[in-house]
C-alpha cells in the first residue's frame, strides 16, 4: 500500500467515480440502453479496457475481491496487469476463484461457473452499438434505439444466411434486453449468450474509447436475435474435449502445439478447468 | 375513388430564410391517382417532396394523409415514431440516386427484405420468398438476389429500389427524378414497368420530373411549378397539349422533338 496510497481509493477521484456511478445507475434504469459518461484518460491504452477498469473502480469497495479475466484465462497480460493495478491502488483482495470473487472484470468471456446473487460482472466493451457497422451514423442508430427500429439488425442476419447458409456471426452477437434495446454483448463467444440471459449477478458494461457505458440488471430477459427458421445456436465443438479436464460442456481454445499440425483444445476458462482438473485427482 | 383524398396538402410553405422553397401549394391525391410536379431546376418540386415525406419541416401549412385504417393523420403533428411507421409500412420513396435509397453493402435480397424485417418479418425462408416475387416483378432476375446493388447497372438499380419500397406494398408513392441518369432505352423500360405496377397495385404515386415526357407516360395529373408556386395543373394531356400559362408553354414548347 505505500506506493498505493498516492492515489486515491481505486485510483479515480472520487468526483469521476460519482459521474461514472450516476451514469450506471442510469444504465440499470434503462437495461440494455448506452448511457454517455465522460470517459477519464487511465494509465493504460484504449483497447486494454479502459471502460471497464473505470466501472471497475467506481464500484469496488475495500471489502470487495476482484477477479479479472482476459478470455476466460486469470493470467494472461490483460489479467495480470488490471489485477495487479486494483490490488496497489485500492488494496482490495484479489482471487482467481469465480465463487470467491464479488466484483469480476472480464474481457471476452462469461465465467462457466453460474454467477450468483451479489456478484457484479463488468465487460470491457469496445464497441458498443450494435448497428455501428450497419449504420454508421451516430443521429441515426440512437433514432433507431429511441423508435426500436430493429429491423437493419435482422438484415444482417439475413445476410449471413444468404452467403453461408447459417448465421455466421459467432462473437458480440447481438441480443434484446428486456424485450426493448438492442445490445452488443461485447466480443463475447455466442456460447456464452445464454449464460446473461436470468443471469443472477449484475452485469454492468463499459466502453472508455466510445465513452459509453450499459447494463443489464440481475434476472433480465436476454433474447438473442435470431429467424424462426434459423433459430440462435451456440458453437459446438464437434466431440472435442478439454485436453486437461476432459470436460466437454465448456468454450474450448484450440492451442496450436508445433509445427506439424499438433493441436490441443483447452477449456477457455482456466479457473473453471483447474477446479475440474483437482476434483478428478481427489477423486482418485 | 373514394369520398376522401388519399393525401391532402393545404397551404404547403417552406422557406429558407428569405428564399423561397415552395409556396402556398394546396391540392388533394385520391388513391390509385398518379401526380407528376413538373419545372425547371429550382422550381420547388424537391422542397416539396421532401416536406410530404416528411425530411423537412414546412414553415407553414399541412398535410393531411388517410392511412390504411380510414384515419386521416395530420402528418405534421405525428410523432417522429408514429410517422416512420407510416414511411416504411404505406409509403415508399424512390430517390433519384439508387445509392441513396439502397443499401449498397447488402445484397439485393436483403435490401428488399429489409422492410418486411423492419415490420416485424422473423421468417427467413418468407422472407427471402417474397423478396424472390417481387424482383421477379420488377424484371430482376432471382438467381441474381445475393448479389450486391454495386453489382448492377443503373437501371436495375432503380427497378431494385422500386422492389424495396414496394414489398410492403404501400399505398402511395413518392418518386423524385426516378429516370434521370438512365439512358433512353432503359429509362423506357423503367417507365412501362412503373406503369404496369401502378396500375396493378393501385398505387398513388407523386412523381417529381423535369422531364414531361415521363409526365406524360406515367401521369393523371400534371402540377407544374415555377419559382416555388403551383401556376397550372390538371389533367396532364390537357396541360401539355394546351397549356394555359406562358411558363408551362415555354417548358412544352421547349422539349426536344425527335423526329417521327
Amino acid at each position: 500500500m505505500a506506493e498505493g496510497s498516492q492515489y486515491n481509493f481505486a485510483y479515480l477521484d472520487e468526483q469521476t467515480k460519482r459521474m461514472i456511478r450516476r451514469a450506471l445507475l442510469k444504465a440499470v434504469a434503462i437495461p440494455g440502453y448506452q448511457v454517455p459518461f465522460a470517459s477519464r484518460e487511465m494509465p493504460m491504452p484504449y483497447g486494454w479496457g479502459t471502460g471497464g477498469v473505470q466501472v471497475t473502480a467506481a464500484i469496488l469497495t475495500p471489502d470487495d475481491t476482484l477477479k479479472v479475466i482476459d478470455q476466460g484465462a486469470d493470467d494472461t497480460t490483460n489479467a495480470v496487469s488490471i489485477r495487479a493495478f486494483f490490488a496497489r491502488t485500492a488494496g482490495v483482495a484479489t482471487t482467481t476463484h469465480t465463487e470467491a470473487a464479488t466484483v469480476i472484470q472480464t474481457r471476452h468471456r462469461i465465467p462457466e461457473a453460474p454467477l450468483t446473487d451479489g456478484q457484479i460482472l463488468v465487460y470491457q466493451v469496445p464497441i458498443p452499438e450494435p448497428l455501428r457497422f450497419l449504420e454508421p451514423r451516430e443521429t441515426e442508430t440512437r433514432t433507431m434505439h429511441a423508435l426500436s427500429e430493429y429491423g437493419l439488425m435482422h438484415v444482417k442476419l439475413y445476410e449471413d444466411i444468404a452467403r453461408h447458409g447459417e448465421i455466421t456471426t459467432t462473437y458480440a452477437y447481438p441480443v434484446r434486453v428486456a424485450e426493448r434495446y438492442v445490445m452488443d454483448p461485447s466480443p463475447i463467444p455466442k456460447f456464452d449468450n445464454p449464460k446473461m440471459d436470468n443471469m443472477a449477478a449484475l452485469q454492468l458494461f463499459g466502453a472508455g474509447r466510445e465513452q459509453r457505458i450499459y447494463a443489464i440488471p440481475p434476472h433480465t430477459p436476454v433474447k438473442s436475435l435470431d429467424f424462426e427458421d434459423h433459430p440462435f445456436t451456440v458453437q459446438a465443438f464437434a466431440g472435442k474435449v478439454c485436453a486437461l479436464c476432459g470436460a466437454t460442456d465448456t468454450f474450448l481454445d484450440e492451442v496450436v502445439m508445433d509445427d506439424k499440425g499438433g493441436r490441443m483444445f483447452t477449456c477457455s476458462d482456466t479457473h473453471h478447468c483447474e477446479q475440474r482438473q483437482q476434483a478428478a485427482e481427489r477423486a482418485a | 375513388m373514394s369520398e376522401t383524398p388519399l393525401l391532402s396538402v393545404s397551404d404547403l410553405t417552406k422557406h429558407y430564410g428569405q428564399r423561397i422553397g415552395c409556396d402556398a401549394v394546396s391540392f388533394a391525391l385520391w388513391s390509385g391517382e398518379v401526380l407528376a410536379v413538373v419545372g425547371e431546376s429550382g422550381s420547388g418540386k424537391s422542397t416539396l417532396l421532401s416536406c410530404l415525406w416528411g425530411d423537412l419541416t414546412p414553415t407553414r401549412g399541412t398535410v393531411h394523409y388517410s392511412g390504411a385504417d380510414g384515419v386521416v393523420r395530420d402528418m405534421g403533428g405525428l410523432s417522429e415514431a408514429e410517422r416512420r411507421v407510416i414511411q416504411r409500412t404505406e409509403w415508399g420513396f424512390v430517390r433519384q440516386n439508387a445509392a441513396e435509397g439502397l443499401r449498397m453493402g447488402v445484397s439485393a435480397g436483403g435490401n428488399v427484405g429489409e422492410r418486411l424485417m423492419a415490420v416485424g418479418a422473423r421468417h427467413y425462408g418468407a422472407i427471402r420468398q417474397s423478396a424472390a416475387e417481387w424482383l421477379t416483378r420488377v424484371e430482376i432476375d432471382p438467381a441474381r438476389m445475393d448479389e450486391a446493388p454495386s453489382a448492377f447497372s443503373g437501371g436495375m438499380r432503380q427497378r431494385l429500389q422500386i422492389a424495396r419500397n414496394l414489398v410492403t406494398e404501400p399505398r402511395l408513392m413518392f418518386m423524385d427524378e426516378p429516370t434521370s441518369g438512365l439512358d433512353v432505352s432503359v429509362q423506357a423500360r423503367l417507365l412501362d414497368l412503373l406503369r404496369s405496377l401502378t396500375r396493378d397495385l393501385g398505387l398513388a404515386v407523386i412523381i417529381v420530373t423535369h422531364d414531361l415526357g415521363v409526365a406524360r407516360l406515367l401521369s393523371d395529373r400534371i402540377m407544374v411549378m415555377c419559382a416555388g408556386r403551383v401556376i397550372e395543373t390538371g389533367l396532364t394531356d390537357q396541360v401539355l397539349d394546351d397549356p394555359s400559362e406562358p411558363y408551362t408553354q415555354l417548358l412544352v414548347a421547349s422539349v426536344l422533338e425527335v423526329a417521327g
